[in-house]
């Protein structure tokens, strides 16, 4: 007899469909072809981490002053530790190691203040990150005030002037890119013109020949007299090339701002820089900010092509350590260091892009 | 930089220095100034420059003998030749790599781009492990690292590794056979050449038969089977005129055959390794840009898995794809210039290095090297332009 009130209780589903037997049969097992993967997959696996895990952990020496410490035949980390201090400051006095720890202990604090969202005054704090930080930085790094030893600039290197390469590249290149969007954007024909021409043309060719240029070149084009460091030089290439990318990430921005806005701010009876400063910069900034991360890391990894002129960032000394007779036969240890710092910073800045463009993305787009 | 107005909305009394077609002429007109004002101060230094470092200027060095040997030449080159010629052989060095690499990268990328989507979670999982780890390492370390760890570890020219007795492969490169053309040889090429004909003669015909009855053809069979038979009894018929030279130890290295040197391969593992894990990238968003809807609409339509992925994802994932993969190809061959860090002779490093070194030349060196990369940029985007305005969207 049924009962017409109640129904059966609910069988519970398969063991094979659910749990890990489950899991495992629809995303790994679930037809010939793919079981083949799978098992390829795994065998790809075992082939790289074994040998990897052994050289990296298990056969590798981490203690000890000189290569007479590595005698187990994997990775020889001792050759990082003794060298750390080259990789991060080049050859920057010791004394003042300080002062470049200081300059980035700054930085980070401006850049965790600026993602937390209860601190008031952003817009201020932003503007001082990228006008009167940069001015402070530069007095620690190159010294000269206050008493502090002056450091000269073919001392700098390491990591921190793969940093201090990058962040110039970055916050110069901003408002000329701005200028350069702006002015592809224009109703002027000329100016609409060099706009394009200048972007255009920075964008056609090769970071390496504009440092060549910029190492080469730049010297003849000046008044006889004057004479850059090979640092500065190597920053104007960078700037001249960085800020047509940063003009097309801007152009995207302001592509993006309904057209409305724009009459808005004029039937507001703002002028053009006004209503670009006031209205659509603002909106069209914000819409771009992970765009100028992704510039940004590209600019980072771009920044080891200093290498082919001759300054010392990170890569450079790396490779400058392992070519030390001390330290011969060490190559493979220091591209993988140089090779996970670069990846470590490239790889959370690209997560932080993505994060914001997720947080960012509402409701903008009509 | 004034904004848009038509000149009858402005007041009429205003006064001249207000009216946005005066402001805006007087602005470029500054800015025409400014730039020729600069530009001639530049010019004036360069030139005082020059001449109190006694250097020559314009394109006479051209014709000067180079001097200088290189590892690879695909246009024949001795050191007797001119900067000239060294330039062409540059050039076609920094073609060859890029051509090739735009070949490998499109291939890794397209494999590891759907492989990133897969199923399977173990593929997905090692998909997305290769993208984020090679996008985020430099490229020249990734060059280095291939040049100097991986290809250092080859062995020695006697102790090669060998493939069937005629691939070898060594620390001074990959040598294999490459092939002599006898004197009957062009019958073969005609047979490809009419093969290709008929081909393309077939699949309009088909096309426009399927129109008409909507009775399908199987052209890519067909295809297939003219393509291979065609030449292969031009081959036979002709009496095999084609032999292979194969690669043979003398003394310390390989001679003959084809040998891909190993500045080459590092480049080109680099390029293509790195490239394409950003072509991965765009193939998955162009592939998830494709809504869910059109698979099943298909699918309702009646066309099998294979036909709905030819037919309706894959045209619409294209619109997403090209333009990502238009710069990815750009950017490919713009990198291809870090050739000089270890070696491979391409257009920066003989013409912008060794060239402008002896020469000490160097506007003209740089203003050559740039403006052919800027000429391969624009060559690539305008192609990739064409192809992209084919590839959209008709809409109704």
């Amino acid at each position: 007899m049924i009962n017409q009130n109640s129904s059966l209780p609910d069988l519970p589903a398969p063991i094979t469909n659910v749990g890990v037997i489950g899991w495992l049969r629809s995303n790994l097992f679930s037809s010939l072809s793919n079981t083949l993967l799978t098992l390829l997959a795994i065998y790809i696996i075992y082939l790289v981490i074994v040998p990897t895990v052994n050289w990296v952990f298990l056969d590798s020496d981490w203690v000890g002053e000189s290569r007479d410490a590595c005698t187990s035949g994997g990775a020889c980390w001792v050759f990082i530790a003794a060298r750390f201090n080259l990789f991060m400051y080049g050859f920057y006095p010791e004394s003042g190691y300080w002062r470049i720890n200081l300059a980035f202990a700054i930085l980070v604090l401006l850049l965790v203040m600026l993602n937390i969202r209860q601190v008031p005054r952003k817009g201020w704090l932003a503007a001082f990150t990228l006008t009167g930080y940069p001015v402070i930085a530069f007095y620690l790094f190159s010294g000269g005030l206050f008493g502090l030893e002056t450091v000269e600039t073919s001392r700098w290197g390491g990591l921190s002037l793969t940093l201090v390469l990058s962040g110039v590249g970055i916050v110069a290149s901003l408002p000329i890119g701005i200028v350069l969007a702006l002015g592809r954007n224009s109703q002027m024909p000329i100016v609409k013109s060099a706009s394009i021409v200048f972007i255009e043309f920075w964008r056609g060719v090769p970071l390496i020949t504009v440092l060549f240029m910029s190492s080469v070149m730049l010297p003849l084009f000046l008044p006889e007299g004057t004479s850059f460091d090979k640092l500065l030089r190597a920053m104007i290439g960078i700037v001249l090339f960085e800020s047509a990318y940063m003009a097309e990430v801007v152009r995207g921005g302001l592509a993006a701002i309904p057209r409305g806005q724009y009459e808005a701010a004029k039937a507001l009876g703002l002028n053009y820089w006004k209503s670009m400063a006031l209205i659509i910069l603002p909106q069209a900034l914000k819409l771009v900010i992970p765009g100028i991360v992704n510039t940004f890391i590209a600019l980072f990894k771009d920044t080891t092509l200093v290498l082919i002129i001759g300054l010392f960032d990170l890569l450079t000394t790396v490779e400058a350590g392992f070519k030390d007779v001390h330290w011969l036969g060490y190559a493979l240890e220091g591209y993988v260091f140089a090779a996970l710092v670069y990846w470590i910073f490239c790889f959370s800045m690209s997560r932080y892009s993505q994060n914001l463009e997720r947080k960012l993305h509402t409701g903008h787009a009509r | 930089m004034a904004v848009k107005q038509q000149p009858d909305d402005a007041p009429a009394k205003a006064a001249l220095w207000r009216r946005p077609v005066f402001r805006s002429t007087v602005f470029q007109v500054l800015l025409v100034l400014g730039v020729v004002y600069v530009g001639n101060a530049l010019l004036n230094n360069t030139l005082y420059n020059l001449e109190q470092r006694g250097i020559s200027t314009g394109f006479d060095f051209l014709s000067n003998a180079a001097g200088f040997g290189i590892v690879q030449t695909l246009i024949d080159y001795q050191e007797t030749d001119t900067f000239g010629r060294t330039f062409l052989v540059g050039l076609v060095n920094t073609i060859l790599v890029s051509v090739l690499g735009i070949f490998f990268a499109t291939i890794i990328g397209f494999l590891m781009g759907v492989a990133r989507l897969s199923k399977n979670w173990l593929i997905a999982k090692l998909a997305m492990v290769y993208i984020e780890t090679f996008r985020n390492i430099p490229l020249l370390l990734q060059i280095l690292f291939w040049y100097f760890i991986v290809l250092n570890k080859l062995p020695l020219p006697r102790q090669s590794m060998d493939l069937a007795g005629v691939i070898f492969l060594n620390k001074r490169g990959l040598s294999i056979p490459s092939p002599v053309f006898e004197s009957g040889f062009w019958v073969v090429w005609a047979a490809i050449l009419l093969a290709f004909a008929i081909v393309v003669f077939i699949a309009r015909w088909a096309h426009l038969r399927q129109e008409r009855t909507g009775e399908q053809f199987h052209t890519a069979t067909v295809s297939l089977a003219i393509l291979l038979a065609l030449p292969l009894l031009a081959y036979f018929a002709a009496g095999s005129p084609l032999s292979w030279e194969i690669p043979a130890l003398k003394g310390f290295n390989f001679k003959g055959g084809f040998v891909v040197i190993p500045e080459l391969a590092a480049l080109l593992l680099a390029l293509s390794v790195y490239t394409a894990a950003f072509i991965a990238e765009a193939v998955r968003s162009g592939i998830l840009a494709v809504s869910h809807g059109q698979t099943e609409a298909a699918y309702a339509l009646g066309l099998r898995p294979g036909s709905t992925l030819r037919l309706v994802i894959i045209p619409q994932a294209l619109r997403v794809i090209i333009p990502q993969l238009t710069s990815q190809y750009l950017n490919l061959a713009k990198n291809s210039s870090l050739a000089t860090a270890v070696g491979y002779p391409d257009l920066v490093a003989v013409f912008a290095g060794t060239t402008l070194n002896q020469t000490g030349q160097a506007i003209e060196v740089i203003a050559m090297t740039m403006a052919v990369y800027l000429t391969i940029s624009l060559s690539i985007s305008l192609f990739m332009n064409w192809y992209n305005k084919k590839k959209q969207l008709v809409e109704r």
